[in-house]
């Protein structure tokens, strides 16, 4: 294992360490492992927290500011934060009039934050939780814990920011959150396997020909290994069971999420992109919005993901609304 | 086994040999896990089940419902994933089933509110490939062993043997709960890591009771 870390087993603590010192804006409680935006509770305004196992960044703790997430827990590498830290967030960022909760659909968050929003409510504070699950690699989900939380996290975060934001009231925030992810699908692919800082090796072995497709973000592995094939090939083989599950063909278009797995330069990220474009041009889907770069990732893992959002003029006036994280910036 | 087969003392023998055990065997457990799931159950049992000793090192529990409690609480606050809440709900279940000077029965009947404490958290069925499947086939056996009027200290040992056995049908298993069942069938063939550290738990109880 080669990290820039120093003992495994403080990584989570050093990265909020790290966060608190470069972003004075943001408040962070290293107790409980919460990054705050500076000025929260917002009097007013309703709440949004998401949180996670660490090794996404910068999801979620890149995405707390004016636009976007109010607080965010960081969990242990990969593993879901515990309830006592969503029920402090939950007290510390409701400004009177409730607070959401965006979970990622996977057991223990799941578990995590059911457990925390029943002790909020017993508080008095209302929550609205929203689950995430966007990934089509998973396709039984009569048999399966259902379709793991991925790429459109990013999405649900900016847009469901922007109606709390613009002050709109829990339900309608929660609403468009779940619009969102009712309208989003994703897919990914991984050339390499990640290595979590306290295993000390990779997850799962990848050979230097092979690829893993209809990965997670955890390092699970996939639906599918197959020998590497170029860029216009892989991004067919993630294009199409999105296309096939979702018709994105609408007159407002899509919000296109072309995503790193953290080992992925940029460069290969924009081919991917080009190809991407072409596959949709090909399926008469327009394209609204874009959004390239890593923003959900899975700790040193390399490869991409793939989201689509099906877009109407609220959710586009929503995207577009100012934002300002030190992760996703814009219009201010 | 006095009159009374559970106090505080057997109990806490009970968590700390769990502990012994889990720490010993946490590399083995994260292993199963990275083999279906996301490879950090046995790091995350390891760190719950110590702050549990360490936080029964500071202050021991005063009756048995107050320990397991305290050991449901500590497990929630510092586990995380979905072990977390399935552990901690067990022990907390535990809590409102349990008095001081309980017999061996009410022990089994604890044990038995804890598991469907998990049940009811987890929505997991018989054959999902999940802690369940270790856990049910030991608390029927357990129930059958008082039964038919062995003391704990046999009926454990009998429990326990039957945790093992589930445990391995896992194997064969195709998971339907937890990041194992993104796996679908490539999940056979792995015994499910929930299970081995429920096998864990009733082995520790053999133990602890059984001397």
């Amino acid at each position: 294992m080669k990290k820039l870390i120093n003992d495994p087993a403080d990584v989570v603590a050093e990265v909020l360490r790290g966060i608190a010192i470069a972003h004075p804006e943001l408040r962070v409680d290293h107790t409980h492992r919460i990054v705050y935006r500076g000025d929260a509770p917002v009097s007013g305004k309703v709440g949004l927290i998401s949180g996670g196992g660490s090794g996404h960044e910068p999801l979620h703790g890149g995405f707390v500011g004016p636009g976007m997430l109010d607080a965010a827990c960081a969990g242990e590498v990969f593993t879901s934060p515990v309830p006592d830290q969503m029920l402090e967030a939950t007290r510390g960022v409701n400004g009177g009039v409730g607070v959401v909760h965006i979970v990622k659909n996977y057991t223990g968050d799941v578990m995590n934050f059911e457990m925390a929003a029943e002790l909020a409510m017993a508080e008095d504070i209302p929550v609205e939780s929203v689950i995430v699950d966007d990934d089509v690699a998973v396709q039984d989900s009569t048999f399966t814990a259902g379709r793991r939380g991925v790429g459109a996290t990013v999405l649900v975060e900016k847009i469901a920011g922007a109606a709390a934001d613009q002050g709109r009231p829990l339900a309608d925030v929660a609403d468009v959150a779940r619009r969102v992810n009712a309208a989003a699908r994703s897919m990914g692919v991984a050339l390499t396997s990640c290595t979590v800082p306290a295993v000390g090796h990779p997850t799962f072995e990848l050979s230097d020909s092979e690829m893993e497709v209809g990965i997670g973000i955890h390092g699970e592995p996939g639906r599918e290994r197959m020998p590497l094939r170029p860029a216009r090939d892989v991004a067919e083989l993630i294009c199409e069971p999105i296309l096939a599950d979702l018709d994105f063909a609408g007159p407002d278009g899509a919000i296109v999420f072309v995503n790193g797995m953290g080992a992925t330069p940029l460069l290969e990220l924009y081919v991917m992109y080009a190809e991407v474009a072409a596959i949709l041009e090909k399926s008469g889907v327009q394209i609204a919005r874009s959004l390239v770069g890593p923003f959900i990732t899975s700790l040193d893992m390399a490869g991409c993901s793939v989201t689509l959002l099906r877009a109407d003029d609220d959710l586009l006036t929503l995207w577009d609304h100012p934002v300002n994280t030190p992760a996703l910036r814009k219009g201010c | 086994m006095t009159q009374a087969d559970i106090d505080v003392t057997t109990l806490t023998d009970w968590i700390r040999e769990y502990a012994r055990v889990i720490g010993e065997n946490a590399g083995y457990l994260t292993d199963l896990d990275a083999a279906i799931g996301d490879a950090d159950h046995g790091t995350n049992m390891e760190r719950g089940m110590s702050a549990v000793v360490a936080a029964l090192d500071e202050t021991p529990a005063p009756d048995p419902a107050a320990l397991v409690k305290k050991v449901g609480m500590t497990l929630v606050s510092s586990v995380g994933g979905a072990s977390g809440p399935l552990y901690g709900t067990f022990f907390l279940r535990m809590a409102t089933a349990l008095a001081d000077g309980a017999s061996a029965t009410d022990f089994a009947k604890a044990l038995r509110a804890g598991v469907d404490g998990v049940v009811q958290r987890g929505r997991a069925e018989a054959g999902d490939k999940t802690m369940f499947d270790a856990l049910a086939p030991a608390l029927d056996t357990l129930d059958a062993e008082l039964a038919a009027g062995a003391d704990l200290a046999t009926a454990l040992v009998a429990a326990e043997a039957a945790a093992v056995a589930g445990r391995d049908a896992t194997e064969a298993m195709v998971a339907r709960k937890g990041r194992a069942s993104y796996l679908g069938q490539r999940s056979v063939g792995h015994i499910d890591p929930g299970a081995a550290s429920s096998a864990m738990l009733i082995g520790a109880a053999a133990t602890a009771f059984g001397a």
